[in-house]
């Protein structure tokens, strides 16, 4: 008779969410972390002697209140509510305060403000009827499979009642290319560049590609963006604490080899020490691609499953690159008390995208940048900072002469937004998507583990026949950023998750 | 003079409207700017001796119902369909398609026995989703926003047929529609020629590039057709894409219906909000109980019809409607047939569609030129030889070929296309041709060049747009050409639309005209002179 009710694989901040809303209901709950600590792509490390950065995801906007106040997680934060700043290589910046640029400072044009305004009421309305859906199991196009009937009757009334023009609006934007609807509202190439940026951050799209609003309305469906004091690390190890507090065991530097299979049913997990866990459930909130491929392997699973898990895209085009000052930069004026983006128009991130399409790194990167230590003190000696930025685009597969070439491109980008700032680094860190995927297990350095796309949302995420958390294999459930809503330091997917378990559970 | 109905112009589409129009008993006239008919789908003699299809020049998607209807073969038109096909490689070697699937599985055998397996389940995959998107096509689109018992009605009709699926191939469907034809194309091949064979449908009239999420469906718009009951299958019109809309004209003027050539409508006649004719340029009116325009949604509310005549939003929509263009056309008349060194002599190849870029990443790089805006310096070709199948067009043993060229942006760093601009593009297809084809040059008797910049000019397709408006999902269905007025009605009353722009869109179809005509006839109580959609087949 198995000692846990769930193991679960992965300590990530999905890991945890689902480990806790289990462990609230009463469940008892085994975590393993492969690394020291848990809170995969949520962490802090020090970098340098004397400089800690967020090492993965360095701004919060997604946190699931669910999972914060479920939790009962009490983060301090460095900031909230952050700006964000459209960087202009002459010093003329924009400057998008309250909530997603409520109001904008700088010099721009009345006609602008006023369509911006119009355009960012509508984006925020549509963003609000979707959001419910990243509180939900994703529902199925099907009949008796379990689909969460009242909300999306709630929803289907949400979306009515958007009125007749808006719904039209709705529908007709539902799949178009960001590029396009920028340029039917705005003059400005300063803002529409920023607002490029944000749609594509962390996807394997250009601003012209079809598709690509979707994402700028699911990162609208989010919150504010804040900074957690003592970066990312100090919310993963909130979330740990809160959960062993529920009774829940987490077991770090403990790889989960394989997943147990008996019978075609999933029983438990084979550490990579030999160690053998028994468990009712096997939770898995590491990368799917992982999960079926290598932990329960194809001898165990369809050739249609084995296809479709390999066919998952998962193309990580972002680096995150660190580096340690030893003065303060100045990008031409610019409140590095906000985010500061390189985005100069929707051409230069296009631009930016395209060579990426043949495996080559940008000429012109674009990127967005948060220098921690200017909110709060204690991450860099007096004095200096540290500057967090992720940079796109960048090929999965980089070899070290071209690592070194990139580099050198996004200095020489930083030089012209802040001149000298060559001169401050003391260390400089980058890590690609290879990186990422070795320390973080972000398959293709992908950090959704699935690329966010409409061809991987919803019913399709991570892939046709697994959605809902749950998998051919009976006793083996998802929980993971690959799973509807997708990733971000968010913990939505992972407290959906256990909720479907405990009503499964419940049902039988 | 008065009609019943006035058609603006005299493309395809306008002549299909106008047939069933004047069948059902209506006065109809046709409106046409140029001195000939046809619109995009004409035979045109600009070298003595040789006809050139000098727009679209090849039929498969006109709809079989139509053909039948308007007795199209009565009157003279005759579909050949060609044989097979080729992408001849950068390496010297080529990948030949013919009309037969396991004679093109053997032939990808040839590259990769892996896609050879994959061809089957390929080809029925597609198949699926077309099944699927087909009957979609004559059919006027339902407002989801609305509970008209009509528009709930054809709601359910989709529902059902999308439920009639099995769930995991609703999925399937979903998943397709939203993906690049390259991401989809990975599923199931490895070798780069035959991706980059099978990718062509889905970037042909489009601004998308293969890598354009989205693209898939685009392959689906030009698998709808058929030739002969042959799904999928192309063709050439003997005599050229005019005998087409020669053959409507015919068929019109047996049901009394009139055309008139060389006169252009300056603007549409609307007197309190009603369409009640149209004023030729020099002033003449023609007065006529419903105007239906069978130019695209752009030229016909932005620049014949006046402003104040329309709803602000309605305009604004039309101002964002995308009609970007994204390809040109080199047509040639030939002294012989050119030798490509790749292809074995007399190999069935030269009687299809030949194309010279034999990867996907070529293709999707001639797309980044198009962003760019500039036309491709390594351009994707469909180039066919239509006269090594219907010898009516030239002069013995002459040849006449036909380039399309992807990608030409509307406009050159934001600025018009100059001759200059013409001839360098002209310039940049014949010398790819010709590293093909040793000697090529020196077949060449005539050729004529044409940009988006031509396209506009003669046809009137704005920025040069074949399709009348983009193919992607914002501008698909109940969305086409902008939503709210999916139905071929417009804010004016009696001013129709019947145009590419409309559902369900570009290429030489006919449906647009096809259910425009029925909107209007279900509008005025009349019977449908038309065979029901399908019946055909």
């Amino acid at each position: 008779m198995p000692s846990y009710d769930a193991i679960i694989i992965g300590g990530g901040t999905n890991g945890l969410a689902a480990a806790g809303r289990l462990a609230k209901a009463g469940r008892k709950v085994l975590v393993f972390e492969s690394a020291a600590v848990a809170g995969g792509g949520a962490t802090t490390k020090e970098f340098a002697k004397g400089y800690k950065v967020s090492a993965v995801a360095h701004l919060l906007n997604l946190l699931d209140p669910r999972v914060e106040q479920g939790l009962g997680l009490h983060l301090s934060f460095a900031a909230t509510n952050i700006s964000t700043t459209a960087l202009s290589p002459k010093g003329d910046h924009l400057v998008l305060q309250g909530n997603y640029g409520e109001t904008i400072a700088g010099s721009l044009s009345e006609a602008d403000r006023t369509s911006w305004e119009d355009l960012r009421q509508k984006l925020l309305r549509f963003a609000a009827v979707l959001r419910p859906f990243k509180a939900m199991t994703t529902p199925r196009l099907g009949k008796g499979v379990g689909n969460e009937i009242i909300k999306l009757a709630g929803l289907g009334l949400k979306i009515r009642g958007l009125g007749r023009d808006d719904l039209r609006e709705f529908m007709r934007l539902m799949l178009i290319n960001v590029a396009d609807v920028l340029d039917d509202e705005l003059k400005d190439d300063r803002l529409k560049g920023v607002v490029a940026f944000d749609t594509v951050l962390g996807a394997h799209l250009g601003p012209r590609s079809p598709n690509s609003l979707l994402l700028l309305l699911n990162r609208l469906a989010g919150e504010t963006l804040s900074l957690p004091a003592g970066g990312m690390g100090s919310v993963a190890a909130a979330m740990a604490k809160a959960v062993q507090a529920l009774g829940v065991d987490i077991r770090v530097n403990a790889k989960v080899k394989s997943v147990n299979i008996v019978g075609d049913k999933a029983t438990g997990v084979t550490l990579q020490n030999g160690d053998v866990i028994d468990a009712k459930t096997v939770i898995s909130a590491i990368n799917p691609k992982t999960t079926f491929l290598d932990l329960v392997g194809p001898r165990h699973l369809d050739t249609g499953i084995v296809r479709r898990a390999g066919n998952i895209l998962m193309r990580g085009n972002a680096v995150k690159l660190h580096l340690a000052l030893k003065g303060t930069p100045d990008f031409k004026g610019a409140d590095l008390k906000t985010r500061l983006v390189i985005a100069p128009s929707v051409r230069a991130v296009e631009d930016a995208f395209n060579p990426v399409k043949y495996g080559e790194f940008s000429e012109n990167p674009v990127m967005e940048i948060v220098i921690p230590s200017a909110f709060e003190e204690g991450l860099a000696p007096k004095g200096h900072h540290v500057l967090s930025a992720i940079v796109q685009y960048a090929p999965v597969v980089m070899d070290t002469k071209a690592r070194a070439a990139f580099l050198k491109r996004i200095m020489a980008t930083l030089e012209t937004y802040a001149p000298g700032i060559g001169k401050l680094v003391v260390k400089s860190e980058m890590l690609t998507a290879e990186d990422l995927e070795k320390q973080y297990g972000f398959v293709g350095g992908n950090w959704h583990h699935g690329e966010l796309a409409a061809e991987q949302m919803l019913f399709l995420r991570p892939f046709i026949g697994a959605a809902q958390y749950e998998t051919a294999i009976p006793g083996l459930r998802l929980a993971g950023a690959g799973s509807h809503p997708g990733g971000g330091i968010s913990g939505a997917a992972g407290w959906n998750a256990a909720e479907r378990i405990l009503k499964s559970e419940g049902r039988r | 003079m008065n009609y019943d109905a006035i058609i603006i112009g005299a493309g395809h589409n306008g002549l299909v409207t106008a047939c069933y129009l004047a069948k059902a008993g209506l006065k109809v006239v046709v409106v046409e700017k140029n001195d000939w008919i046809g619109g995009a789908a004409v035979s045109r003699s600009l070298y003595p001796g040789f006809t050139y299809s000098n727009c679209s020049y090849v039929s498969s998607l006109l709809r079989p119902e139509i053909m039948r209807d308007l007795e199209l073969p009565k009157y003279g038109l005759q579909i050949l369909p060609y044989e097979g096909g080729a992408v001849l490689q950068q390496d010297g070697g080529y990948l030949a398609m013919y009309r037969d699937h396991d004679a093109n599985r053997r032939e990808f055998a040839r590259h990769s026995k892996r896609d050879a397996e994959a061809y089957d389940r390929y080809s029925r995959d597609i198949l699926r989703h077309c099944r699927f998107i087909r009957p979609l096509l004559m059919r006027t689109p339902p407002d989801p926003t609305s509970f008209r018992p009509r528009d709930l009605n054809e709601l359910m009709y989709i529902g059902k047929k999308f439920f009639g699926m099995t769930e995991t191939e609703r999925y399937e469907m979903v998943r397709f529609w939203a993906m690049s034809i390259s991401d989809y194309l990975d599923e199931y091949f490895e070798h780069p020629v035959i991706k980059a064979y099978l990718a062509v449908s889905a970037i042909i009239g489009t601004a998308l590039g293969p890598m354009s999420p989205g693209s898939a469906y685009v392959l689906l718009h030009h698998y709808m057709g058929d030739v002969d009951g042959n799904i999928g299958a192309w063709g050439f019109a003997r005599g050229g894409m005019g005998s087409i809309t020669q053959a409507m004209s015919k068929s019109l003027a047996a049901s009394g219906g009139e055309i008139r050539a060389g006169k252009s409508v300056d603007r549409v006649l609307v007197k309190n909000g009603r369409a009640i004719g149209v004023v030729l340029d020099g002033g003449d009116e023609i007065h006529g109980k419903l105007v239906v325009s069978n130019m695209d949604v752009k030229r016909t509310f932005l620049k014949t019809v006046e402003e104040k005549e329309l709803p602000p939003a309605f305009v604004k929509q039309v101002r964002n409607f995308k009609i970007r263009g994204s390809s040109g056309k080199v047509n040639i008349a030939l002294d012989g047939v050119p030798n490509f060194k790749a292809l074995p002599k007399d190999s069935p190849c030269y009687r299809g569609d030949l194309h010279f870029t034999d990867s996907i990443e070529r293709m999707e790089k001639a797309y980044d030129d198009w962003k760019a805006g500039r036309w491709s310096r390594d351009p994707f070709q469909d180039t066919m030889i239509p006269t090594l199948i219907d010898p009516t067009m030239t002069p013995p043993g002459k040849h006449f070929m036909s380039c399309f060229v992807q990608y030409a942006p509307p406009k050159i760093n934001g600025g018009e296309w100059t001759d200059k601009d013409r001839d360098e593009f002209g310039k940049t297809v014949i010398n790819q041709i010709a590293s093909y084809a040793p000697g090529f040059k020196d077949l060449i008797l005539h050729m004529e060049v044409r940009t988006p910049r031509e396209l506009e000019r003669e046809v009137g397709l704005t920025e040069g747009n074949i399709f009348q408006g983009e193919l992607t999902f914002d501008q698909l269905l109940f969305n086409r050409p902008v939503p709210g007025a999916s139905q071929y009605r417009s804010p004016i009353k009696d001013l129709w639309m019947c145009g590419s722009s409309t559902h369900p869109g570009g290429g030489v179809m006919g449906a647009p005209g096809r259910n425009a005509a029925a909107e209007i006839l279900r509008d005025l109580k009349k019977p449908l002179p038309m065979s029901d959609a399908y019946a055909v087949l």
